[in-house]
C-alpha cells in the first residue's frame, strides 16, 4: 500500500505572536465559544492574516484562547493569542480583524507578545456587571449584605461532569451594587438593579448565574431576566482590582485600544 | 406602516433555550432593509432547524436575487425547536425572521422550500406560531400568501389545504415574476382581494393554486379527475426552468452563520439537471435538461465566494458532479489555484469509475483527504439494470481497489433496499460485493488496514419518476432483508470485521412514501399528527410512527393503499395536472423497460430518447466543453 504523502514543504514557522482583546456584545453574546472560534478563523482568512498552521495531515491555525465567557454572557475582555508566519503591524491587524468580524464581535486591541509565559497564567479573576431589570436597587442591596455576611453559600449546577455542588461565597472578592442611572432597564417605570462583582477563577468555575443562585439562596430576590457582562479579567491586585493582562506586552503604550 | 421587531420580547427567552445563536441572525451576507422603503416583502422559510436550513442553496439564491431589487425585501425564517416553541407560546412571541426579527405574518409572501415531505408538520408549527390560519381557506386579505417550492412541491397535494400556491421548478425567475404580480396588485389598491391575486398568479401557468382545482374521486377511492373550477386557470401547471446558469451566478454573497451548521463551506452548483436516468431518482427526472455552469464562471464564483465568506472548504455540487464536461480542468485548475492555502475542495462523488478517483486525487493535493463514496445503489447486476444504474461488478471492484491502492483506507458504498422487483437474493449480493471488495483490496495493497462502509437507504417511490406506479416494499420486508444482509456480511468474520454497516429503519420511509404520493385526503393526517405534537419528523428522535399510524386510522386513511399498492397505467395520479415536462407515456415505457431489465442511455452522449422535457419546456441541453482553463491566481 502506498503510504499517504506528508503535506509538501510542511508549514511555515511562527515568527510573531500577537495577543488580542475582544468583546462579545449585544445579541452576539449568544455565540458560544465554538461559534466564536469558527467565526474568528474565517475572519483570519477574510482579512488575509498570515496565520501559522500546525504540522500534519490536518493542520490547524495557531490560535489559543485564554478563557471563554459562558454563552449568553457579554464580555468586554476576552483574550486570545495567535501565531503568525509573517510579522505584521498589530494596529493594522486589529482594524482588519475587526472589520472581518460581524458587529458585536469586536476586536478591541492587539499587541505583540513580548513577555514570556502564556495568557492563561495571568488570569486569576474576572470583574462582572449584572443588570437585573425589574429588581428594585434596595432589594438587591439587602441581598448583597446577606451574601457578604455568609460564610459559605452552596449552589448546584449541572456541569459536564454531572451535577455539582460548590461554594459561591469563597470565590467572590468584591460584591457591590452600582449607580442605577448608568444602565436603565429600557422600559420606563421599571427599576433595574446593577450588581458589580470581582470573582476568582476557580474550578468548577463560579459564573454570574451561580452568583445569582447564591443571592437567591440567602435573600428573597425575584427570579427573572438578567444580563451579565464581563468587564475585565486578569491578575488580582491586593486591593481587589484586576490588572490588565496585556500591560506587560504593551510596554505601557496602548496600541489600537479604545 | 412600519413593523416592529419582536426582538425585545424574544431576547429574554433566549438564555433559556438550546443554541440560542441560531435565532439571533447577524450572519455575514445577511441583508437588512428598511421596511417602509420596500413594496414587496418575502419571508423565506426552510422548514427545518437553522443548522440544516441555513446552508440550503435554494433559499440563499432566492434571498440574494430578491434582495437585489431595491423595492423588495426578503428575510429568512426557520423551524424553532420545541424548547423555544413552548416559550414563544407562553409569552405570545410570534414566528419571526432571523434577519430583523419581524413577525412572519406581516410579510406579503411566505415562501417555503420543501426538500423533503417530512417538513410538512414544521410548516404547520410556523403558520400557527405566526398567527396565520392553518388552512388557506381561512386566510384573509391581511395574511401572507403561503407558497411552497422545492422538489416536494411537484406533488403538493397532501398540503393543498395549507398552502395558497405551489411553484414548480427553478425559483430564480419565478420569484421575480411573482414579485412583479404582487407589486402591481398592491399598487392598484389590491383589487379583488386575495382571490384576485391568486387568480393572477395562477394565470402565469407556472403557479399552482390548489383551491382553483376540484378533485373528484371514483367509488374505489382512486382519483377520477382534477379540473379547474375557474375560468382563466390552466388545466396543467408547468415547471420553470432557469436556462444559462452563467447568467445567474448565485449565491455570490453566501450566508456565513455564527452558529454551527451541517455544511460549513462555499457551495457552487456546477450544473443543474441530470440525464443519467436512474429510475428511482426524482431529482434527476424533474430537473432536466442538464445545464452546465462554465468553468470560467465556476472559477470566478469560487474565488469571489471564498474572499467574501472566509470559508475554507469549497463544494462543487450537482447531481453527478464528475459528469461536468470540463470537470477535470475545473478540479486541476482549482487544486492548483489553492495549492498550499489550506483551502479544501470537495466533490460529492458517487460515480463508480477510475476517473472519479483521479478527480479525488487532484482535490486532495493539499493533503486533506475526504472520504470516497461510490453509489452502486443495487446489490445485483439484475437490480442495477432495473434501476438503470449501469455499473458492472467488475467496474465496482476495480474502482474501489484503485482507491485503496491510491492510499484511501476507507471507502463508503451506498445502496438502496426495497427497490421494485427486489428479492432477498438481490440484497444478499451486497454482502458478497462487500466481501469481494475487501478481499481484492487486501490482495492489491498487501495490507489489512482497509475498510468499507455499506450504507443502505430505504427506497421510496416518488412522483414524476418511472417508479411512480411501483408498490413500495413493506417496512417489515425491508427490515427482514437488512437483518439477513447483516448476518451475511458477518458470516465471514475476517472480512466482516472490515465492513461497517449502516441502515435506517423502514418506518419513516413509509410515512415519507405516504406524503410523497399522497393526495389531498392525506392533509387531514398531517394536521392530526401536528395537533398531537408531531414536529421535526425528519429527525429520528422526534419522529413517531405510532403518531402517524393513529392519525391515519382516525382520518380513515389507509397507509398501505397509498404506499404498497401498485398503480395501473390508467390511474389518474394526484400530480398528473402538474407538468414536470416528462411525457407520461415515456415514463410508463421506462417503467415497463425497468421491469424487463432494459437500460436507458444518457442523452448527453447518445441520441434523444424522447423523455419529453425539452420540447414541452422549450429547453435544451447546455453542456461544454468551452475549452477554457482556469489561470493561476495572482495575489493582490
Amino acid at each position: 500500500m502506498t503510504p499517504r504523502r506528508q503535506p509538501q514543504g510542511g508549514q511555515a514557522p511562527v515568527v510573531q505572536r500577537i495577543r488580542i482583546r475582544y468583546a462579545k456584545r449585544g445579541p452576539l453574546r449568544f455565540t458560544s465559544h465554538r461559534d466564536f472560534a469558527r467565526a474568528f478563523e474565517r475572519a483570519l482568512r477574510r482579512a488575509s492574516v498570515p496565520i501559522a498552521f500546525s504540522q500534519g495531515f490536518s493542520p490547524h491555525p495557531k490560535i489559543s484562547y485564554a478563557s471563554a465567557v459562558p454563552t449568553g454572557v457579554a464580555s468586554e475582555a476576552e483574550y486570545l493569542e495567535i501565531g503568525l508566519h509573517t510579522a505584521v503591524d498589530p494596529a493594522e491587524l486589529q482594524r482588519a480583524l475587526d472589520r472581518a468580524l460581524p458587529p458585536g464581535l469586536d476586536v478591541l486591541e492587539a499587541v505583540v507578545a513580548r513577555s514570556p509565559g502564556g495568557l492563561p497564567e495571568r488570569i486569576e479573576a474576572s470583574a462582572w456587571r449584572i443588570e437585573l431589570p425589574g429588581v428594585a436597587p434596595d432589594r438587591l442591596g439587602e441581598a448583597v449584605a446577606a451574601f457578604l455576611a455568609a460564610e459559605e453559600i452552596l449552589v448546584e449546577r449541572l456541569t459536564k461532569q454531572g451535577r455539582r455542588t460548590f461554594d459561591t461565597r469563597a470565590a467572590v472578592v468584591v460584591m457591590s451594587t452600582a449607580d442605577t442611572t448608568q444602565a436603565p432597564s429600557e422600559v420606563d417605570g421599571v427599576p433595574c438593579a446593577i450588581l458589580d462583582l470581582v470573582v476568582r477563577q476557580v474550578t468548577p468555575s463560579v459564573r454570574p448565574d451561580d452568583i445569582l443562585s447564591g443571592l437567591r439562596a440567602v435573600a428573597d430576590l425575584p427570579s427573572g431576566p438578567s444580563r451579565a457582562t464581563r468587564l475585565a479579567q486578569g491578575e488580582l491586585t491586593a486591593h481587589g482590582e484586576i490588572d490588565d493582562p496585556l500591560a506587560v506586552d504593551r510596554d505601557g503604550v496602548p496600541i489600537g485600544g479604545h | 406602516m412600519s413593523v416592529a421587531t419582536v426582538w425585545p420580547r424574544l431576547e429574554p427567552l433566549l438564555p433559556q433555550v438550546g443554541k440560542p445563536i441560531q435565532y439571533v441572525g447577524g450572519e455575514l451576507g445577511a441583508v437588512l432593509k428598511e421596511w417602509d422603503s420596500t413594496q414587496v416583502r418575502w419571508a423565506l422559510m426552510y422548514p427545518d432547524a437553522y443548522e440544516v436550513g441555513l446552508p440550503n442553496q435554494g433559499i440563499q439564491i432566492l434571498y440574494e436575487v430578491l434582495n437585489e431589487l431595491p423595492d423588495v425585501l426578503a428575510e429568512r425564517t426557520y423551524a424553532v425547536w420545541p424548547d423555544l416553541e413552548a416559550l414563544m407560546r407562553a409569552h405570545g412571541v410570534p414566528q419571526f425572521t432571523v434577519d430583523t426579527h419581524r413577525p412572519v405574518a406581516a410579510f406579503d409572501l411566505l415562501g417555503v422550500s420543501f426538500a423533503t415531505e417530512l417538513g410538512y408538520t414544521n410548516l404547520l408549527t410556523a403558520l400557527d406560531l405566526a398567527g396565520i390560519p392553518l388552512t388557506a381557506a381561512e386566510r384573509g386579505a391581511g395574511h401572507p400568501v403561503v407558497l411552497a417550492g422545492g422538489h416536494a412541491a411537484f406533488n403538493p397535494e397532501p398540503i393543498a389545504d395549507f398552502i395558497d400556491a405551489a411553484v414548480l421548478g427553478d425559483g430564480e425567475e419565478a420569484v421575480l415574476e411573482i414579485t412583479g404580480i404582487v407589486r402591481q396588485w398592491k399598487a392598484e389598491g389590491r383589487p379583488g382581494g386575495r382571490d384576485e391575486l391568486l387568480l393572477r398568479l395562477a394565470g402565469t401557468g407556472n403557479v399552482y393554486v390548489p383551491r382553483f382545482y376540484d378533485v373528484e374521486y371514483l367509488p374505489d377511492g382512486r382519483i377520477q379527475r382534477v379540473v379547474p373550477n375557474r375560468p382563466g386557470v390552466p388545466f396543467r401547471v408547468h415547471k420553470r426552468t432557469t436556462m444559462d446558469l452563467d447568467a445567474w451566478p448565485y449565491p455570490r454573497k453566501p450566508l456565513v452563520p455564527l452558529a454551527e451548521t451541517v455544511h460549513e463551506r462555499y457551495a457552487v452548483e456546477i450544473f443543474r439537471g441530470c440525464t443519467r436516468g436512474c429510475r428511482f431518482c426524482q431529482a434527476g427526472m424533474i430537473t432536466r435538461p442538464v445545464r452546465e455552469r462554465s468553468i470560467t464562471t465556476v472559477g470566478q464564483m469560487v474565488r469571489e465566494g471564498l474572499e467574501f465568506s472566509g470559508f475554507s472548504e469549497v463544494g462543487l455540487l450537482s447531481l453527478s458532479s464528475a459528469d461536468h464536461s470540463e470537470i477535470g480542468d475545473i478540479c486541476s485548475g482549482l487544486a492548483q489555484q489553492y495549492d498550499g492555502t489550506n483551502v479544501s475542495l470537495s466533490l460529492p462523488s458517487t460515480r463508480v469509475d477510475a476517473f472519479n478517483i483521479e478527480l479525488a486525487e487532484e482535490l486532495s493535493r493539499n493533503g486533506r483527504r475526504t472520504g470516497l463514496t461510490f453509489a452502486p445503489e443495487g446489490g445485483s447486476e439484475r437490480i442495477r439494470k432495473v434501476i438503470n444504474k449501469m455499473v458492472s461488478e467488475e467496474d465496482l471492484i476495480r474502482t474501489v481497489v484503485t482507491a485503496y491502492t491510491n492510499g484511501w483506507r476507507q471507502v463508503k458504498l451506498y445502496f438502496m433496499c426495497g427497490l421494485p422487483t427486489e428479492t432477498d437474493e438481490d440484497v444478499l449480493q451486497i454482502a458478497r460485493l462487500a466481501h469481494e471488495v475487501i478481499r481484492a483490496g487486501r490482495a492489491a495493497t498487501g495490507s489489512r488496514d482497509i475498510r468499507c462502509t455499506v450504507s443502505i437507504g430505504g427506497f421510496v417511490p416518488k412522483p414524476h419518476t418511472p417508479f411512480q406506479w411501483a408498490p413500495m416494499t413493506p417496512p417489515e420486508t425491508i427490515d427482514r432483508r437488512l437483518r439477513l444482509l447483516k448476518q451475511a456480511i458477518n458470516a465471514d468474520r475476517s472480512l466482516g470485521r472490515a465492513i461497517g454497516y449502516r441502515y435506517h429503519d423502514g418506518e419513516p420511509s413509509l410515512i415519507e412514501a405516504l406524503l410523497s404520493r399522497g393526495d389531498r385526503r392525506v392533509g387531514a393526517v398531517i394536521r392530526a399528527v401536528w395537533a398531537a405534537g408531531g414536529r421535526f419528523d425528519g429527525w429520528s428522535e422526534h419522529f413517531s410512527y405510532a403518531r402517524w399510524g393513529q392519525a391515519a386510522e382516525a382520518a380513515g386513511v389507509d397507509i398501505g393503499w397509498y404506499t404498497t399498492r401498485e398503480r395501473t397505467q390508467a390511474e389518474v395520479l394526484p400530480w398528473d395536472h402538474l407538468d414536470s415536462g416528462l411525457d407520461k407515456d415515456w415514463l410508463w415505457q421506462d417503467w415497463r423497460a425497468a421491469l424487463a431489465g432494459y437500460e436507458q442511455d444518457d442523452c448527453r452522449w447518445t441520441p434523444c430518447f424522447d423523455c419529453g422535457v425539452c420540447p414541452a419546456m422549450d429547453t435544451q441541453i447546455q453542456v461544454g466543453p468551452t475549452g477554457r482553463k482556469l489561470l493561476p491566481l495572482t495575489p493582490v
